[in-house]
């Protein structure tokens, strides 16, 4: 199986279900780029250039660019999902949800409630989330809590490449709309991903490392420093179970609970404030489901309750850091009743 | 297309529909039979209705708080509708949705609305759906005054205009946004103007002559269909009750809706002008409005009496793959 960087395995997911049908649309700011312009088309595919080359397969009328209007692109997006298309909206930073939420949380998000059941709106939204490029307090927040809050969306928070195209395909042949949350710092990070099309379904947890002695829970890329610090301490003898979720909603609950059943501790590592967060959420299932289970209070590495900062100094204290998870690993360890 | 008697029978019906309708609601709430936030359509229904004789059901309309009208004139069953009103298990939307929220997307009602200015770019989607899966339909946004202010009445037009696309953007001007005047709230006084600097045709009808509206709706859809892209229709109205169920309405003056209703009433003049015309025999006109009025007594007396959702419907239909 090839090595390809988790930005190859979304534009591979992409050029799959576009291929297979014709309905898969793709539209948003810059998802190609040039139009208008001088100079020549597909300038951009897309900022970072994850949608690059799939206007020249499958034209201007199935990859859209877009003004800068992002209320009129997913409302757009879910108007037309309604009508028989399988939108995949570009919100190219999450940060831009606050120009457009209603278009997402009021509308498409309750059609297929408030409408007796009757609506179907297959919509993708694609955004980039996370910090770690000094992009400063309005293009680096994850936000993915905000969605999961909002019955009706299911959200996916990939870590890696192969997931992320499994998750991608699986959410294009969605009936749902789904927040599809791409971390930037992901984008060049390698995985085995086969050439194929394949999909992981919704609500199933991976276990990216096994062990008996701490459960963490970790999203997006926390994951990767979660697995760092596992590795890290398996070495003195800490045997740290990983869990990534891989969907915020729906939540695999279950695996969750085992993991912490199992282990009696739990460390929640979440690239988010900590209010009426992922963390919250799980520690407040974990205290409800498996208190019997834990040996130790629950611990959570979260940002502090402050916007994103811009110097690389401060950025750098604002992100969970392993040092800072191992440390929280290393407290629960340590606990005495 | 020329309106045959027939049309224009139907086109009486449909408004005579919505009126009664609202009517009735107006006093079935008035009387603490329904539940919740009802705005009621009744003085607009040429605006809805002269448009929606042009459209059939491969054509997609978006609507606003104020949806009861559309919905009856883009063909949604009556019954079916006050059943919703009433909260009742058997409503269009299984009595989840309610008066804001009524859709029927079999016959391209994509709802009602409970956000101002929350259809515009929805249709603009049901727009671009159509030209992408070549189904000859158009869409239809209804808005009003105060959904011409919302950002998303702009991008919606510009993104329209910038993909080309079949939708038409209809702003029932009622002169009131809530409790404030279009005099104060609409900057530059003339929406249809607004909607032309962004780089479509922009044209002005008067909202209470069914035959005005219906021929600039015609030349809009038509031209929508042409794929000349998208157009945008003023239609100057009133409405003759307040803006929710219960407005005292004090932002009115005392004799205004009295004097809307004697000479702006598009009911009346469309009576007036089909019979002088001898289109139409008052007879005719007559047995409609009989018609209609035992389809509304039926339907809220079936709407009273029919259960309320179980509490099994409460957690079904958030999502289509966990029903």
């Amino acid at each position: 199986m090839a090595k390809k960087t988790y930005r190859q395995a979304i534009s591979e997911a992409l050029f799959h279900e576009m291929r297979r049908d014709e309905r898969v649309i793709v539209m948003g700011e810059d998802v190609a780029g040039g139009q208008g312009g001088t100079g020549q088309i597909d300038a951009y595919g897309g900022v970072l250039g994850v949608t690059k080359g799939l206007i020249g397969e499958f034209g201007p009328e199935r990859v859209i660019d877009t003004p800068i209007t992002e209320s009129a692109i997913m409302g757009a997006a879910a108007g037309a999902a309604t009508q028989g298309l399988r939108p995949v909206a570009e919100l190219m930073f999450v940060d831009f949800l606050g120009v457009c939420f209603d278009q997402i949380y009021n509308q498409a998000a309750k059609f297929r409630y408030m409408f007796g059941g009757k609506a179907v709106t297959p919509l993708v939204i694609r955004t980039m989330i996370g910090g770690g490029l000094r992009a400063a307090a309005q293009h680096s927040q994850t936000l993915y809590s905000i969605f999961t809050h909002i019955p009706g969306l299911k959200v996916v928070v990939p870590s890696n490449a192969y997931d992320a195209k499994g998750l991608l395909i699986q959410a294009i042949r969605d009936d749902d709309p789904v927040i599809f949350c791409e971390h930037k710092l992901l984008y060049d990070t390698e995985a085995d991903v086969p050439d194929e099309a394949y999909t992981i379904p919704f609500g199933e947890a991976e276990f990216t490392r096994e062990g008996d002695d701490v459960t963490i829970v970790a999203f997006s890329r926390m994951v990767h420093l979660a697995n760092q610090v596992a590795d890290k301490l398996a070495k003195d003898g800490i045997e740290v179970e990983v869990v990534d979720p891989r969907t915020t909603s729906p939540l695999d609950e279950d695996s969750i609970i085992e993991s912490v059943e199992n282990t009696g501790r739990l460390v929640i590592v979440d690239e988010a404030p900590p209010r009426c967060s992922m963390a919250g959420d799980i520690a407040g299932l974990v205290a409800r489901e498996a208190f019997g289970a834990l040996k130790a209070p629950i611990e959570a590495v979260t940002c502090p309750h402050t916007p994103v900062p811009f110097s690389p100094a401060l950025e750098d204290l604002y992100i969970p850091s392993a040092e800072k998870i191992e440390a929280a690993v290393r407290k629960v360890m340590e606990y005495k009743p | 297309m020329q309106l045959s008697r027939d049309d224009l029978l139907e086109a009486y019906r449909r408004m005579r529909t919505i009126r009664a309708f609202e009517d009735r609601i107006h006093e079935e709430f008035a009387a603490g039979e329904i539940p919740g936030f009802v705005h009621l359509y009744a003085g607009q229904e040429a605006c809805a209705v002269g448009m929606c004789m042009n459209l059939d059901d491969n054509d997609v309309i978006g609507s606003t708080h104020r949806g009861h009208g559309h919905c009856i004139a883009k063909g949604c069953d009556v019954t079916g509708m006050m059943h919703e009103i009433f909260g009742k298990a058997d409503g269009l939307c299984g009595g989840k949705g309610g008066s804001m929220h009524i859709a029927d997307l079999d016959k391209g009602m994509l709802g009602a609305n409970g956000i101002v200015g929350g259809n515009p770019p929805l249709a603009v989607g049901a727009a671009l759906a159509a030209r992408n899966l070549k189904t000859g339909g158009v869409a239809v946004s209804f808005a009003g005054d105060g959904s011409s202010n919302q950002g998303t009445t702009f991008e919606a037009m510009n993104l329209a205009v910038v993909l080309k696309l079949p939708v038409i953007f209809v702003i029932e001007n009622n002169g009131y946004g809530e409790g404030t005047g279009v005099d104060y709230a609409v900057g530059c006084k003339d929406i249809a103007a607004r909607a032309a600097a962004f780089g479509m045709p922009g044209t002005h009808v008067d909202g209470s002559d069914f035959f005005a509206v219906y021929e600039a709706s015609r030349e809009a859809v038509e031209r929508a269909r042409a794929g000349e892209g998208p157009s945008a229709i003023e239609m100057r109205i009133t409405r003759f009750y307040g803006h929710f169920e219960g407005d005292p309405q004090l932002y009115r003056a005392d004799d205004e809706v009295e004097t809307l209703k004697r000479d702006f009433d598009c009911l009346k003049k469309f009576r007036a002008r089909v019979t002088e015309a001898s289109l139409l025999e008052a007879d005719q006109l007559n047995a409609v409005d009989d018609q209609v009025a035992r389809l509304i007594d039926d339907a809220v007396r079936t709407a009273k009496a029919a259960p309320y959702p179980g509490p099994d419907a409460l957690e079904r239909d958030v999502y289509v793959s966990y029903p």
